[in-house]
């Protein structure tokens, strides 16, 4: 725990010190904001609750988390920082889950920044805050799973770049799982089982099935074990390759 | 005499190419071995596999008794490293930097504070502390990767081109301060100078194709000399450009 800690403490003061987490705060409250009022049309809808707010969170991490989740590891095997870090007397599980639990800290201070949203919501009528709250929740939660994805994948290469778009691409691929898109190609030569199976990957529908304010253990179980493999094969990468 | 390090038959591959191939060493409290050899000699990777970054494709190293394979934790933790290039997180001030390598070296209060203190003594970073290490110049970031090194005291220390990229002064003052920490600890230093092999190394380890072709004090290397060379320098290059891998 001491080591994990030390390493967050770092990984935060990183954040911060660079203009990473101002871009990335803005950008994330300004497109949070269009979307609802404008694409999701927040007034017209004309009820008190934050489904069009919600409904454009998984569209939205599909780029931004990929994007914190780039430089992770591969900004430690560019600048040989890993090499330091690796040798310092931290076990691989101990630095994967302090980088981890940073980023998916820094995208809670994100999320938690749109309480405005919240107080307008609330001023302007009466609507279900458990629903709210569940959605939030659920909302960091898929936030956690594409950024283990992410920091899995970045910690395959040393270069962001690659690292975005593999992050981004494999998170649509999750994503998408549950839509026709994906399903029907499937469909026509893989057995149900399988389809079903990828089906039920999708993390639109599980987000969803928690903005409805149930929280079920299914989708509890899903994004937590989803994390864990991540994270599991995140460490294996790194162990496997830091040298390269 | 101790032996605090202990190499054995340390062999990697990769793929094809041997980069280190069966080099057994020991170092022991007191000894300051001077690693020598020409570019791509397998310096910096048996380097590397001592200090626990990578892991052997076979033989092992034991530091401070420890298999670094089997206790990467506890070997790690007696072991000050200098990674080639020297490495460092450039968006931290260097003393914030200095205080994550202590903190992750397990060190708190008053026991940290001091420790600090004396490392930032001992290579004279005080006036940049609160400097982005980026925006640092080369002989500033190479002594701040020393003083991450030292922090803790380690009782090994494992240094890739310590002075490299240091002016002529700063370099003597390296040279000085390894000298002084010799006497408690075993030291390992890569270099290309050789002249630094004898201001501070009481051993001579000449590596090349990965193999370990001499181990001695800089005085027998002088003296093993076929042709009757005079200088480090000639020997050195008559053994490693005539040396069949």
């Amino acid at each position: 725990m001491h080591n994990i800690g030390v390493i967050f403490r770092r990984e935060l003061m990183s954040y911060f010190s660079t203009p990473l987490a101002y871009v990335f705060i803005v950008i994330f409250l300004a497109l949070c904001g269009a979307f609802t009022f404008y694409i999701g049309g927040f007034f017209a809808r004309g009820q008190a609750d934050l489904e069009a707010f919600f409904y454009f969170h998984p569209w939205l991490y599909l780029f931004l988390i990929p994007a914190v989740a780039m430089r992770l590891w591969a900004e430690e095997r560019k600048t040989g920082t890993i090499e330091l870090l690796m040798t310092l007397p931290v076990t691989v599980g101990q630095a994967v889950v302090g980088k981890y639990l940073t980023a998916w800290f820094f995208i809670f201070i994100a999320l938690g920044l749109t309480f405005p949203i919240w107080i307008t919501v609330n001023y302007l009528g009466n609507p279900d805050n458990g629903v709210i709250f569940a959605s939030y929740f659920g909302s960091l939660l898929m936030a956690g799973a594409f950024l283990a994805i992410g920091s899995c994948i970045s910690g395959a290469t040393k270069n962001q770049v690659i690292a975005f778009i593999m992050a981004a691409a494999v998170s649509f691929l999750f994503l998408m799982s549950g839509l026709d898109l994906v399903v029907d190609f499937f469909r026509g030569w893989l057995p149900g089982v399988l389809v079903d199976a990828i089906a039920s990957m999708s993390f639109l529908n599980h987000f969803i099935a928690i903005t409805k304010g149930v929280i079920d253990l299914r989708d509890l179980v899903f994004f937590g074990s989803l994390i864990v493999l991540s994270l599991f094969i995140n460490v294996m990468l790194i162990d496997l390759k830091k040298a390269e | 005499m101790q032996k605090l390090i202990a190499i054995e038959g340390l062999t990697k591959r990769f793929g094809p190419l041997t980069a280190v191939s069966d080099v057994s060493l020991t170092v022991g409290r007191g000894d300051v071995v001077g690693f020598l050899g020409p570019n791509g000699a397998g310096k910096s990777t048996a380097m590397r596999m001592v200090a626990g970054f990578i892991a052997p494709t076979a033989g092992r190293s034991l530091v401070c008794g420890y298999d670094v394979g089997d206790f990467p934790i506890l070997a790690k933790q007696c072991i000050g490293y200098l990674p080639e290039g020297a490495p460092l997180y450039g968006d931290m001030t260097v003393e914030k930097f200095l205080d994550f390598i202590a903190q992750a070296r397990g060190l708190t209060g008053s026991e940290k504070k001091q420790k600090l203190v004396t490392a930032i003594e001992k290579l004279e970073i005080g006036d940049v502390l609160a400097q982005h290490v980026e925006t640092l110049s080369k002989g500033f970031k190479r002594r701040v990767g020393l003083a991450q090194a030292i922090i803790h005291d380690p009782q090994v220390l494992i240094l890739d081109e310590p002075t490299d990229g240091l002016d002529p002064n700063q370099k003597h003052r390296v040279r000085n301060l390894i000298h002084d920490m010799a006497a408690n600890k075993a030291i390992i230093i890569s270099t290309h100078i050789l002249e630094e092999v004898e201001a501070v190394c009481n051993r001579a380890a000449i590596i090349n194709k990965g193999r370990l072709i001499f181990d001695d004090t800089p005085g027998a290397l002088l003296k093993s000399s076929s042709s009757g060379s005079k200088t480090l320098e000639d020997v050195f290059r008559e053994l490693t450009s005539d040396h069949e891998g």
